[in-house]
């Protein structure tokens, strides 16, 4: 039971993931299909972020003593999912602005944002 | 009165204050959570307040689309000549080591170079996405 | 400057990427792509020289040794690829001074060749790298350029094309990120090399195969093998011919060599085929994608779409070979890799070229322009038999060893798949070919010949599918080479 709790992080990253895709798959509008890539991303971030933690970890900037050295035997959670994820979300960002640039481009065009009136005037033309 | 006062003198006070606080998250992300994206997405915040409570044609007198769009480009610029100096001084491509005398102040250099580049390619790209966005004319029904 | 060759390969280009956009007239940012692309081929034949003498190149980016830092590692697959991206590259510049002239607002067009010069370098990145996160970031930077020149095309579906493109891509992307990230957590490392050597170790918790499928989901994604290949249809059709006929002869290459570093390099032949059952995955999904695709191009009215859909159908033939496993499925799937670019290449830029003159790609508006534009037209039939598989091309070559690999594992059923596979794309081939030679000009309209800068790149390309089809011996004994030392693994 305490292993299930403990598993917090992992039970919400699941349930972010899942709605993400759902919303990604399901909603024919297409600025909730880029919400949904944007929630499943996130899901992702928050996932790494959890692997990066050590039990009995600190944050992982380097620990001082009075006189300026650095501390010995400190526990220091991962930095590097940090990082890698720092890049993931900047691509994520990237992803959004060009999918919303594009759903503009899309309204100004076919008058309308949604998946099933698009393909009804393309089939139409 | 006029009911944006408050919008307009909060502004005003704020704006320097987020530019500030970009520059402190800036030169932190040596040695705590910072660094070059975070900074200039907030730097970039400011210029987006700006516009939102003065308006578009003001914000584009302050700062220019084409300057914008010049910023995006001369950051990667930047980070990929921090690179080029690195190579061109003996080291493999970005090695930090040998741009200074002993390494530790050349990673140094080499990180408050590249996280430069980022700053500014993160806020012109930012910015030219806001003034893409907002410069379209309202899409009619 | 040759010892940092492998990072210079991504660098320059990388650093013309801005310099094309800041010099604001297409002329001007033209040149600044050509001059990109024409160092990429100059430093990806040296790299392939220069591994096929030495063995591998590693490089380590920023000093810092692997596993702690990032590093490049070509080995001859990567270089082959590379290769591969850089030679297309450097024939779809010229050509596209012409044809993005043409379908391409003027003020946009430095933009154009940004993303161009963007989605080059990220293409060359993921072949060199040995850094699976790095792979990722590379895999986006030239997806996104990718989704950006899409939506250049003329045509307003070009705008829902680069959208289909952007979810579906976006997709495939976080699911191998998951993938990494799983992996990761198990070893504990990026490196390829590293990962390689822990992964064997701590494969028998459930993760490492839940990681291994995420990768192949994700993968598979880009690559548009069937059932997920729907973005590639659309996003061929409306985009510009330029971007048409670099992206098919590239981006999808490239997601195969990824198959293939992921599979053999990292988990390795025997988790990926005997444990995880790859064969029996692949081979269906290929084989399917052979006959269905191939018969859906039969019906298509617009013929980019109908290469498009011969382009799914072609990469099942790549994943077929990889299916087998055995060093001749493997040099066949490889050597489809740089024949079909070749081919394929050669096709859109000749449905450029009819573009250009006519503005339209239906097959309706092409009647007798076999008369009336000869050497696109010939151009077409010769990279359309190349496609068939007729001998002395190197459609021929490619079909002869896959037909090969299946003899060798006793697949007579396979082997029949791939002879049908070739007399379907006979069906479509002729279908266009027929139409242009044996159709009706319209006396009212004046057609002339493409013009020079279009037709030169097209002969380019269909003179070498000729050229290594009649002396295959260099090509397929890098593949070979290749094959074997994916198949060895790493020592």
């Amino acid at each position: 039971m305490s292993d299930a709790l403990g598993h917090f992080n992992y039970w919400a990253v699941v349930v972010l993931m899942m709605v993400g895709f759902y919303t990604l798959i399901a909603r024919g509008n297409l600025v909730k299909k880029l919400i949904g890539l944007n929630i499943f991303q996130t899901s992702v971030i928050m996932m790494y972020v959890s692997f990066g933690k050590i039990t009995g970890g600190t944050a992982p900037i380097l620990v001082e003593g009075d006189h300026g050295e650095a501390v010995e035997h400190v526990v220091y959670s991962n930095p590097i999912p940090h990082v890698l994820m720092l890049t993931a979300i900047v691509v994520g960002v990237a992803t959004l602005a060009l999918g919303l640039s594009l759903v503009v481009r899309i309204k100004e065009a076919y008058g309308t944002i949604d998946e099933d009136e698009i393909t009804a005037k393309d089939n139409a033309q | 009165m006029d009911d944006r006062v408050i919008l307009r003198v909060g502004a005003k006070i704020l704006i320097p204050f987020i530019l500030l606080f970009a520059l402190y998250v800036q030169f932190h992300g040596d040695y705590g959570p910072g660094g070059g994206f975070q900074a200039g997405v907030i730097f970039a915040a400011a210029f987006v307040l700006y516009a939102l409570v003065y308006g578009l044609g003001n914000a584009f007198k302050v700062l220019p689309p084409k300057v914008a769009y010049v910023c995006g480009a001369l950051g990667v610029a930047l980070y990929v000549g921090v690179g080029y100096v690195s190579m061109a001084l003996g080291g493999n491509f970005l090695d930090y080591n040998v741009l200074a005398h002993d390494p530790a102040h050349g990673q140094h250099y080499g990180i408050i170079g590249v996280e430069l580049g980022v700053l500014i390619t993160v806020f012109g790209a930012m910015v030219a996405l806001f003034y893409a966005f907002a410069g379209r004319r309202r899409i009619d029904p | 400057m040759s010892e940092n060759l492998p990072a210079l390969l991504i660098v320059v280009p990388l650093m013309l990427a801005p310099v094309a956009a800041l010099v604001g007239r297409a002329g001007a940012s033209w040149a600044v792509a050509t001059a990109a692309c024409w160092w990429a081929l100059y430093a990806s034949l040296a790299l392939l020289l220069r591994v096929w003498d030495e063995g591998v190149i590693r490089y380590a980016l920023g000093g810092w040794p692997a596993p702690y830092g990032i590093e490049y590692r070509i080995d001859l697959a990567s270089a082959f690829v590379a290769l591969i991206v850089a030679v297309i590259g450097a024939i779809a510049i010229p050509y596209a001074r012409t044809s993005i002239a043409r379908e391409v607002a003027e003020d946009r067009a430095p933009l154009f060749y940004t993303a161009f010069i963007l989605s080059l370098t990220g293409l060359l990145g993921i072949s060199i790298t040995g850094d699976v996160f790095n792979v990722f970031v590379f895999l986006e930077i030239s997806s996104l350029s990718a989704y950006s020149m899409i939506a250049l095309g003329q045509d307003r579906r070009a705008l829902t094309a680069a959208y289909q493109y952007l979810i579906m891509g976006s997709t495939g992307a976080t699911f191998i990120v998951i993938g990494i990230g799983l992996m990761y957590v198990m070893t504990g490392t990026l490196n390829m090399v590293d990962l390689a050597e822990r992964l064997p170790q701590v494969a028998d918790n459930r993760t490492i195969p839940v990681a291994f499928t995420f990768l192949t989901v994700g993968i598979t994604l880009k690559l548009a093998l069937f059932p997920l290949h729907l973005w590639l249809p659309n996003a061929y059709t409306f985009a510009p011919s330029a971007v048409t006929a670099f992206m098919a002869s590239t981006a999808t290459k490239v997601s195969v060599y990824l198959l293939l570093r992921f599979f053999f390099t990292i988990f390795g032949f025997q988790f990926s085929f005997e444990r995880m059952q790859l064969d029996m995955v692949l081979m269906p999904l290929a084989l399917v994608a052979i006959l269905a695709m191939s018969l859906v191009a039969i019906y298509q009215a617009n013929v980019k779409r109908l290469l498009a859909f011969s382009s799914v159908a072609q990469i099942g033939y790549m994943v077929l070979g990889i299916s087998f496993g055995s060093v001749l499925g493997v040099t066949a799937g490889i050597l489809h890799l740089f024949n079909h670019a070749l081919m394929k290449g050669a096709l859109f830029m000749a449905m450029g070229c009819v573009m250009y003159r006519i503005g339209s790609v239906r097959i309706e508006k092409m009647a007798g322009l076999g008369k009336a534009m000869p050497w696109t037209m010939a151009a077409f039939v010769l990279a359309g038999l190349s496609l068939i598989g007729v001998p002395l091309t190197v459609g021929f070559v490619s079909k002869w060893y896959l037909v090969q690999a299946a003899l060798e594992r006793d697949q007579w059923a396979v082997a029949g798949v791939v002879m049908v596979g070739s007399l379907m794309a006979l069906v479509y081939i002729w279908k266009v070919v027929e139409v242009a030679y044996f159709g009706e000009l319209d006396p009212d309209h004046e057609i002339q010949e493409a013009p020079l800068s279009l037709l030169v790149p097209t002969w380019v390309l269909v003179i070498a599918s000729f050229w290594f089809g009649i002396d295959a011996t260099g090509t397929a004994e890098v593949a070979t080479a290749a094959a074997e030392s994916l198949l060895r693994g790493l020592p």
